[in-house]
């Protein structure tokens, strides 16, 4: 390896006034190759590795026909790109009776995830505000009690909520799911929420006071405006984990017809007739996996900011 | 001292956090038209004051009257108040215009008037070139600007500053307390405005009320505060550099410590009848004459130089007197080198005389 700083060092003396300078001057000489370098990317390299070959292993397999499949070499590319496997998972792939394909799944899980993620983002945003901005008599221990709940472990309630949804007339139906999701995404995104507007300056929410603005005018014209970031961050975790939910789909709704896409991408996965298509079920997943990821990227920006909140400044 | 139409009363006040008593019994009569500040160090209470007067904090007892009405249970909007806060608290998202009108949209203004009222206010302030921009895209002067602004436009009969220079550099904070006391007598409004600079206070204020501990240990103006501090604290927190101390004996009228020994021939006790028994003096650096001005003054003494602050306009002596520090203000032009001998001539006249047990003025 060439010796950057002796040759910086040979090109310095050159210079009439740094000829009588000697030792280290300017910048310090930068190895690319170092140690350091090596490692780090390195580790970086096998990492994205370990995660990128799955993925790259499942769109191989999806686009590949059944025969090619057959003969076992599953890193290889497919000779021949078939995206009937595709459509098959999307509209012809049988669950039971149906034989729609996960296209029933998917809009069942849309009509599940628009109102949920809608109602539990509105909510915890104003109980975040509440919280944060106008403290009340035992509102530490109201907000206690909410974080307690996130600690519980679901599967508990799984039952309860079982006979209160009968007991409620709601069991079986979307509507009773939207209600379960909303409820367990409530602590979460409350302390998210109520994190972020304790960030945001006292003498703001004082100043709207004296200007004669009361509760929703403040969260409504000072407070929302200046949160975009943190709706990003509860949109993301709500979209994922409602969409991604596979319990409480499984657990409250009662007929097929309405189970929500995981559901039914299990179902198709783990049908025990016939034989097993495999490039069926990797479309069926990477399906089932594209909307999270869509949302991930076309929000990755904010999502980071949103995460940095605290950084965020009027 | 009793005011004739006050313009905000504040009586028997009390604030309490949980066990922490923040304002203890306040009372205080602001006149109309007044500049009163609130001066002490942190956490003496006077942003909590101001915030109480605001209607941001409620009082744990008494009450609060503004311009005749009771208003201890009304809303900070209703009190026909303004406030202006430290850290300017723009709305991030809204145009200069909009932080202008907010408070005027929100009282259901009709649209003429607030755009009459946002104008005026620009114009008084100098911000019309501004009215188009974003917080975000101002000086931090031209923030605070803003935000006087802001409390302007509501028409109000008392301003509330809780200290609005202190983001600021000093230069511009210099700037923008002329304009401060400019824009007083061009509005003629109530102020109260809240800082711990003491140059701010002495400047700015008509009366001073120094605060501690939730007290207001003295209520008057600036003369007052600087010439006749009422007790030892007051003499020690307003002037920069402090008040010296020492600590002696009262005698005859004549105070005497060691080989110091000063008749108090000329000086104005605040006491009718005073008591000997021990004392502490109180000698303002700047008021220590040196020099041919030691000619003038009854009291002769000497001192040894410890340490010199030259700052131009007047130099800092860091002196010896019998093992205490002594600070002595000379003029800048002063030569003194560490370790001389300088003589130093002191007029009782312009001594503070304390009580030491109970530290106020004799």
């Amino acid at each position: 390896m060439a010796d950057v700083g002796m040759l910086a060092a040979t090109q310095a003396a050159e210079h009439p006034v740094r000829d009588r300078l000697s030792g280290p001057s300017g910048p310090r000489p930068k190895r690319r190759f170092s140690r350091t370098n090596i490692m780090v990317y390195g580790t970086l390299f096998v990492v994205a590795l370990y995660y990128a070959l799955p993925l790259y292993v499942m769109i191989v397999t999806s686009l590949k026909g059944m025969p090619e499949i057959r003969l076992g070499n599953i890193f290889a590319p497919p000779v021949e790109v078939t995206f009937q496997p595709w459509i098959k998972a999307w509209s012809e792939a049988c669950t039971g009776i149906n034989c729609d394909g996960l296209s029933r799944g998917f809009w069942n899980s849309v009509r599940i995830l628009i109102p949920s993620v809608a109602l539990s983002v509105a909510i915890a945003s104003v109980n975040g505000y509440a919280l944060s901005m106008w403290k009340f008599r035992g509102s530490e221990v109201f907000f206690g009690i909410l974080m307690v709940g996130a600690f519980i472990p679901y599967q508990v309630m799984l039952y309860p909520i079982v006979i209160m949804l009968r007991d409620a007339g709601l069991y079986g139906g979307l509507t009773g799911l939207v209600l379960v999701h909303v409820a367990f995404g409530m602590p979460i995104n409350t302390l998210l929420f109520r994190n972020y507007f304790s960030s945001i300056p006292e003498e703001l929410f004082k100043a709207a006071r004296v200007d004669g603005a009361g509760f929703w005018a403040i969260f409504f014209r000072i407070m929302l405006p200046m949160s975009l970031p943190i709706f990003v961050v509860a949109l993301i975790i709500q979209v994922t984990g409602i969409w991604n939910d596979f319990l409480f789909g499984v657990t409250y709704i009662s007929s097929p017809d309405r189970y929500p896409m995981t559901v039914q991408l299990n179902n198709i996965v783990n049908s025990v007739q016939g034989v097993k298509e495999y490039n069926v079920n990797m479309a069926a997943t990477l399906l089932t996996g594209l909307v999270p990821l869509v949302i991930y990227f076309a929000s990755g920006k904010l999502f980071v900011r949103g995460i940095a909140a605290g950084a965020v400044k009027g | 001292m009793t005011i004739q139409n006050p313009s905000v009363q504040i009586k028997s006040l009390d604030l309490s956090f949980g066990a922490v008593k923040v304002l203890r019994d306040l009372d205080l009569d602001i006149a109309d038209g007044e500049f009163l500040v609130l001066l002490g160090s942190s956490g003496c209470g006077k942003s909590t004051l101001l915030n109480c007067i605001a209607g941001l904090l409620e009082p744990t007892d008494g009450q609060i009257w503004i311009k005749g009405d009771n208003v201890t249970w009304k809303e900070p909007s209703e009190r026909g108040i303004g406030m202006v806060f430290q850290s300017y608290a723009l709305y991030p998202q809204m145009t200069v215009e909009g932080n202008l009108s907010f408070g005027l949209k929100n009282a259901r203004v009709p649209k003429a008037e607030i755009a009459k009222r946002v104008a005026r206010a620009a114009d008084v302030l100098q911000i019309e070139p501004l009215l188009k921009r974003k917080p975000g895209a101002l000086s931090g002067g031209q923030r605070q600007r803003v935000a006087i602004g802001r409390a302007l436009v509501r028409d109000v009969d008392v301003f509330l500053f809780d200290e609005p220079l202190s983001n600021l550099d000093a230069k511009l904070r210099a700037d923008l307390r002329v304009e401060l006391k400019r824009l007083h007598n061009q509005l003629e409004n109530t102020m109260i405005y809240v800082t711990h600079d003491q140059v701010e206070a002495m400047t700015l204020a008509d009366r001073i009320a120094i605060m501690k501990g939730g007290s207001i240990m003295q209520l008057g103006t600036p003369d007052e505060i600087y010439n006749a501090p009422q007790n030892r604290y007051v003499a020690d927190f307003i002037g920069s550099p402090s008040m010296n101390f020492i600590d002696g004996e009262l005698r005859d009228g004549t105070f005497t410590r060691d080989d110091l020994v000063l008749p108090l021939d000329g000086y104005a006790f605040a006491a009718p009848q005073v008591s000997d028994g021990p004392v502490t003096i109180g000698l303002r650096p700047e008021h220590i004459a040196t020099g041919a001005l030691i000619d003038a003054t009854p009291v002769r003494s000497e001192v040894t130089v410890d340490i010199v602050e030259p700052m131009g306009s007047d130099t800092l002596v860091w002196a010896d007197l019998g093992g205490a520090p002594f600070r002595i203000r000379m003029d800048g032009q002063a030569r003194v080198t560490p370790g001389e001998t300088l003589p130093i001539g002191i007029d009782p006249a312009r001594a503070h005389l304390f009580d030491r047990e109970t530290e106020l003025r004799l």
